[in-house]
């Protein structure tokens, strides 16, 4: 059933009236039309869905909507601040860590998550944390280099 | 950065009639200087695919073509698709290299069958080789034209100008100066590129373009890039399709009542669609799993493993493809004799992306945006699916999440455009992955039997060599053979009805990776036969030079130890050709003695392409290949029951992930003076038979079936008694 539901996107406070549950993906596909959250598997499998819920990377393809309400959701579309991409997504840029770009957006938010949570990652830590979030264009070898090089950056302090 | 279509279109203020022509289209793009080119000249010199593809003919007159616009603009109409491999960036950066303008100012419109010229599609790695060197030569037709105009403009003599980031200027006198906005304003000229021009081209590029990151990356990092699910319009509705549990099972009866339980969701029957609409995504999906459906499904007693005697079974009689010498003689003159069969299971594509449509009638005209690598396929499917001509018929590719030849198979596009018209809605149809891992067309399962022998001094005395389903492609040898037969059943890979339970096509480099495998084993067995080290064993039996460099090369970069395998080191070598480029590989492996498990610790891979005509794109490719080539090599394989598919996700279906990942080092081998060879392919098809040999050199024990799963190297050990 359709209730509202109070919880922050990308920084600003929303309320939705929306059917507790239904999966976050969905409703930031859909109702939000924030498209930039992809599905890849809907099980939880592939990591395309992934977003951060107060900070830690989540699969949004299963998230109920009820158990999101009055928590702080960010997807990729929240993370460039007043056109400036985050430090995580010029990495990427910077490393050609992508090809289709299709995991591309869950592979940012799963890479800014660790480094939320942890700033100076081992190279072992960050093929740990990455290890479910699937690329079929076989781009990994970049992607951990881009993740190295924006803890880096991040370290500098100059973007919190 | 790219700009897309729409975006091209409003500000270039056109409005398309729905009905265009490639000739009028040209007329309606008016101003501006035209070059067109054709990539058949190209694929007529090279070793190229028929001509005629999928019961029409290339056109004639051309199939790509640039135009610098009045506002100084350049803008570049292809056919072809971006999927990851590259192409908007590296088509995009040779005509800016060639104009002298910045990156930013080329505009790519691609795919779109309005507004494109007829291509047969994005695979086989023929992009950039066969469509740079035309664009790049159409790209310096354009500047010439400009100078010239510039000339007459500026009252200097030609060669007193010069060009830089789009402004042409007197030598020496920078402020008599005129734009390439300025110089196209009121014209209207139109050239094609001829032949002799374009090969020309061909033989004076020596400078290969600068390393620059991808023009899309921007928009794939902060999420606007638009994929076919991406696409929303008014009224749109979300469709999801009633599935048979098996190939081959009839629906015997259907009860929808039960849908009536999910607000908001309508069935619709269209011939034998039966489909759910709602306006969300996850309503369509709690509503189609309300229909409850009676199938009779046929017995088929086929799994992965009894496939194989199925193949040879099933196998039409076989043809020689290629021979020379005299097997007999070639018997009587070995010392040591080896014959063994390699399998090769089915493998899926399986993209991040599922298969995606949105399709929406207008004006009794059918528009479909779908990840698709052949949109022209699909306006011709289309319009025949929809009893609509050809032109009533626009498909618009966006971004496409990966392809590897699966999408090449355009029916979720056919479904949604049915829908579409049935209801009079848009509708979206995007594959669940369990969709996705039934209805990909898998890379065929295959069986290859080789039979041959050494001879004195480590040279290989005659090669017996007959593939089923494993086509063509890699099948012929480059070693130097005197007696030899290369045989395979007529019809490649796809086989007659019957043949594989479910639809097979054309996975990343056709054949080839299954080829290769068994080539490449059955070269290091020989070797073994011969007491002669892998790499010295091929270089003995090797006269082409080309190969010979490109296998110095693997070697000496990887630091290839000369040693007997086994060695114990975990070494492995192999070669391969597709698509007209060399490629070898050295890798080096641990295998877990007491689980069997493979790890992959390095890689090391040359290749030569001729130019390289964006050596980063290509090493970007390079390296993708060797990472999905883990894939195929370790783990990946369908599982089913008859018609029934076992894995529906990637819980049990497993691609490479982080941990697999080795150290990868390429090598692209300076040819630049060679004609372009492909490179979104060829470093794949060698992945599967360097582990192979690693792991014999690791421990002693062969593999004679990929993928080379724990437990089959554990009993490969047992076997061998090490």
């Amino acid at each position: 059933m359709a209730k509202a539901i109070r919880l922050s996107f990308n920084g600003k406070p929303a309320t939705l009236e929306v059917d507790g549950e239904r999966m976050l993906l969905w409703v930031l596909r859909t109702e939000l039309g924030l498209t930039g959250t992809k599905f890849g598997c809907g099980q939880g499998f592939c990591g395309s869905c992934t977003v951060l819920v107060d900070g830690k990377p989540e699969r949004s393809c299963q998230l109920p909507m009820s158990g999101v309400a009055g928590k702080e959701i960010t997807s990729i579309e929240g993370l460039a601040k007043t056109g400036e991409l985050h430090p995580v997504q010029a990495a990427f840029v910077e490393h050609d860590a992508l090809q289709c770009g299709f995991c591309t957006p869950g592979m940012i938010l799963a890479a800014f998550g660790l480094l939320l949570a942890n700033p100076r990652p081992t190279r072992q830590q960050i093929l740990d944390h990455m290890e479910d979030n699937l690329c079929r264009c076989g781009a990994h070898n970049r992607i951990v280099r881009a993740i190295e090089a924006a803890a880096a950056e991040m370290r500098k302090g100059l973007r919190p | 950065m790219t700009r897309f279509t729409d975006e091209i279109l409003e500000h270039l203020g056109i409005d398309l009639p729905s009905e265009v022509s490639r000739r009028r289209f040209l007329k309606i793009f008016g101003g501006g200087i035209v070059v067109t080119v054709s990539a058949n000249d190209l694929l007529a010199l090279q070793r190229a695919p028929a001509r005629r593809r999928f019961g029409r003919a290339l056109p004639d007159d051309f199939n790509a073509f640039l135009r610098v616009g009045e506002d100084g603009r350049v803008s570049c109409y292809t056919g072809k698709i971006e999927m990851g491999q590259g192409v908007v960036t590296s088509l995009a950066q040779m005509l800016a290299d060639e104009l002298e303008v910045a990156l930013d100012s080329v505009d790519m419109v691609m795919g779109d069958t309005d507004l494109c010229p007829w291509d047969m599609g994005t695979f086989g790695s023929m992009s950039t080789r066969f469509f740079g060197p035309p664009l790049r030569a159409a790209a310096a037709e354009a500047r010439e034209v400009l100078l010239e105009l510039a000339a007459e403009k500026l009252e200097i003599p030609r060669d007193e100008l010069s060009v830089s980031d789009g402004v042409v200027s007197a030598v020496g006198d920078p402020d008599k100066k005129a734009s390439y906005a300025d110089l196209a304003q009121g014209q209207k000229i139109t050239r094609r590129l001829d032949r002799t021009a374009v090969l020309e081209s061909v033989e004076n590029f020596t400078v290969v373009g600068k390393p620059v990151n991808r023009t899309d990356a921007i928009a794939k990092v902060t999420g606007e890039a638009k994929f076919a699910g991406d696409i929303r319009r008014n009224g749109m509705l979300y469709a999801r399709l009633l599935r048979p549990p098996a190939h081959g099972a009839e629906l015997s009866g259907v009860d929808a009542s039960g849908i009536e339980a999910v607000e908001g969701a309508t069935m619709v029957v269209d011939g034998d669609l039966v489909a759910v609409l709602h306006p969300t995504p996850d309503g369509a999906e709690r509503a189609v799993a309300e229909i409850s459906a009676q199938w009779t499904t046929p017995d088929l007693d086929l799994d992965e493993d009894s496939i194989f005697d199925h193949l040879l079974k099933v196998a039409p009689p076989a043809e020689t493809v290629d021979s020379g010498g005299d097997l007999n003689a070639g018997m009587s003159e070995s010392v040591a004799e080896a014959r063994h069969t390699y399998l090769d299971g089915y493998v899926a594509h399986a993209p991040i992306e599922t298969h995606t449509a949105v399709a929406e009638m207008a004006d009794e005209k059918c528009i479909i945006w779908a990840s698709t690598q052949t949109p022209f396929r699909l306006q011709t499917e289309a319009a025949e699916a929809l009893g609509l001509a050809e032109e009533k018929v626009r498909v618009r590719p966006p971004f496409v999440g990966g392809g590897f030849g699966g999408k090449t198979a355009n029916r979720q596009a056919i479904e949604a455009a049915r829908l579409a018209k049935r209801t009079g809605r848009p509708v979206q149809v995007a594959w669940s992955r369990a969709e996705e891992f039934f209805f990909d067309t898998f890379r065929p399962a295959a069986v290859v039997k080789i039979d041959s022998g050494v001879g004195e001094n480590g040279r290989i005395s005659y090669w017996d060599y007959t593939t089923y389903f494993s086509g063509a492609r890699g099948a012929e040898q480059f070693y130097d053979i005197p007696h030899h037969r290369t045989v395979a059943a007529p019809g490649g890979w796809r086989g007659a009805p019957g043949t594989h339970p479910f639809a097979t096509g054309a996975w990343r480099a056709p054949g080839n990776n299954t080829n290769t495998f068994a080539r490449e084993s059955h070269i290091d067995t020989l070797a073994v036969l011969a007491g002669v080290d892998p790499v010295d064993f091929r270089l003995r039996n090797l006269k082409d030079e080309k190969m010979r460099r490109v296998l110095e090369k693997t070697a000496n970069h990887f630091g290839w130890l000369e040693a007997g395998a086994p060695s114990g080191r975990g070494q492995g070598i192999a070669l391969g050709i597709d698509a007209g480029t060399y490629v070898g590989l050295a890798v080096e492996v641990a295998v877990e003695r007491a689980t069997g498990k493979i790890r992959v610790k390095r890689m090391v891979c040359a290749q030569d392409m001729g130019l390289a005509i964006n050596p980063e794109g290509a090493t970007i490719q390079m390296e993708g290949c060797l990472t999905m080539g883990l894939g195929y090599a370790l783990a990946e394989e369908l599982r089913f029951s008859g018609g029934r598919v076992l894995d529906t996700n990637f819980d049990t279906y497993e691609i490479p992930r982080f941990s697999w990942l080795p150290e990868i080092e390429t090598i692209i081998i300076d040819a630049r003076k060679d004609p372009p060879q492909g490179g979104g392919e060829p470093a794949i098809v060698v992945v599967g038979a360097a582990i192979a040999n690693a792991v014999f050199d690791a421990v002693g024990a062969r593999l004679y079936r990929m993928p080379m799963t724990p437990e089959r190297v554990r009993i490969a050990m047992v076997r061998s008694n090490r």
